[in-house]
């Protein structure tokens, strides 16, 4: 056990790992995705009270479902940053903030027009919608001191530090719809209950949430290889590497 | 199908420009980000190529033909 | 564990226990200030305070939606199964608005308990169904997803 998380600490060893891993997250994920999106866009039944509008649903939770659980995924690897000062965490965070920002963004614009037919309004200080705001403004923030830090130690320490206090939001993004009145409705998916609604619209809406997780996989990891390229360039490995074509 | 024509998925009975604003926008950050993404470790790798180059020009090794591997690169 | 590791890992749980402690005391405080609105029994208990702008949410009480025959006015009665306050609006109301849906109203509170609202909002459940299945239910007797049994549990 030990021994594997040592290795898995070894950004040489990461580097190979992740090459074989990623064509099968990048094309499994897009398959799952498209057809998910093309099922839920054409295919799942409209809403009775919505209409086709809800169809926004495909990609509005599973872009604010991987928002949430890419900060709660740079949390764990924030206090592994701190504890046992491993570098591939620190990368990863560097790596997936970015992504999660976007994410994040979208999962704020969806909404936003999803809300103009559904509810009347584009935006609406409520809780939920509000500490998402939150976790937007984290993740740029996330990318931001990250960037203005040139020390690689102390960067990673800041960063990993940023990350765990704002990790108090995630809990408040998920139970602000059951603490407070709110504009937004409840989960549509839990889960420990079944989904409040029928397998021909959370069947689809299911498989473009796991396409979205593999895709944020491919992403983390290509990403990961980049830093790891700047970080480790004065090594013998990566010299050897990128001479022999970077591949 | 959930609808009866080309023309009504399309309109999607008046929320067209809304469901389609937000499959477009997804669609274009998720390709952008997978794009750049893509670029930018393209772009890392050749210049390290390229610094790894000039320092073997400055120890004195001429390595002429190495320009012609360098650019064989398949990041996938 | 390395001791020195145990020790930094120990730290960081306690800051975060702290931290967590300190929002959650600062959210409890705050939390009237979060609620999006007031409902009808807040209303009802003079919690709210009148002539301010505010927002009342609930639910629409089946049969109480008057029109006006001259314009667009519109009056009914917002009600969360215990308290219920009359709202009067004047504007084209959203698609999904219905009686025995959730509405988020945006206005003043006036002295004699009707509430004057400048913008109502639709607020819908987490339920999803195709048509059929809705109208089969309404068919069953169930109004959908619109029980009462289903209101209390999400707080509509």
């Amino acid at each position: 056990m030990w021994q594997f998380f040592h290795k898995l600490g070894s950004p040489k060893w990461f580097y190979g790992i992740a090459n074989r891993f990623m064509p099968w997250l990048f094309w499994l994920g897009l398959a799952l995705l498209l057809g998910g999106l093309v099922w839920g866009l054409a295919f799942a039944p409209k809403d009775y009270l919505q209409g086709n509008s809800y169809r926004i649903i495909f990609i509005h939770v599973p872009s604010a479902f991987l928002a949430q659980s890419v900060y709660v995924m740079m949390a764990v690897a924030g206090v592994v940053t701190l504890v046992w000062r491993m570098k591939l965490a620190d990368l990863f965070v560097k790596a997936a903030a970015p992504v999660g920002a976007v994410l994040t963004f979208l999962a704020l614009f969806t909404g936003a027009v999803w809300g103009k037919p559904t509810w009347g309004t584009w935006w609406i200080w409520d809780a939920r919608l509000t500490s998402m705001l939150i976790l937007l403004f984290l993740y740029l923030g996330v990318v931001f001191l990250g960037s203005a830090i040139s020390d690689e130690k102390s960067s990673a320490r800041a960063v990993a530090v940023l990350v765990l206090v704002g990790v108090v939001n995630i809990p408040i993004i998920k139970y602000s719809v059951e603490w407070w009145n709110t504009l937004h409705q409840p989960a549509t998916f839990k889960l420990t209950e079944k989904p409040s609604m029928p397998a021909e619209m959370w069947v689809p809406l299911l498989l473009s949430v796991l396409g979205l997780y593999l895709l944020f996989g491919w992403l983390a990891c290509l990403r990961m290889q980049t830093e790891i390229l700047i970080r480790e360039r004065r090594t013998r490995w990566v010299k050897d590497f990128v001479s022999t074509g970077g591949h | 199908m959930a609808f009866d024509s080309l023309q009504a998925f399309w309109l999607m009975d008046g929320h067209g420009p809304y469901v389609w604003t937000c499959y477009g926008v997804f669609l274009a950050g998720l390709v952008g980000l997978a794009l750049w993404s893509r670029h930018r470790r393209k772009v890392v790798i050749r210049e390290q190529q390229r610094q790894l180059a000039r320092d073997r020009q400055d120890q004195g090794e001429s390595t002429p033909a190495a320009a012609a591997t360098f650019s064989r690169i398949h990041p996938s | 564990m390395h001791p020195v590791r145990k020790k930094r890992l120990t730290i960081i749980l306690f800051l975060l226990a702290g931290l967590s402690v300190a929002v959650g005391l600062t959210t409890y405080a705050l939390r009237q200030n979060i609620n999006v609105f007031y409902d009808p029994s807040e209303i009802a208990a003079g919690d709210a305070p009148v002539d301010a702008r505010i927002r009342a949410g609930g639910m629409v009480e089946a049969g109480s939606v008057v029109r006006s025959s001259e314009d667009l006015t519109v009056r009914f009665r917002v009600t969360d199964y215990a308290e219920a306050v009359t709202v009067q609006y004047t504007g084209i109301l959203p698609d999904l608005f219905a009686e025995g849906q959730g509405v988020v109203a945006i206005g003043r509170l006036q002295a004699d308990g009707t509430f004057v609202a400048e913008q109502v909002l639709a607020k819908h459940d987490e339920n999803y169904m195709p048509p059929e299945v809705s109208d089969s239910l309404k068919k069953a007797g169930h109004p959908g997803s619109d029980t009462g049994a289903s209101a209390e549990q999400t707080g509509y």
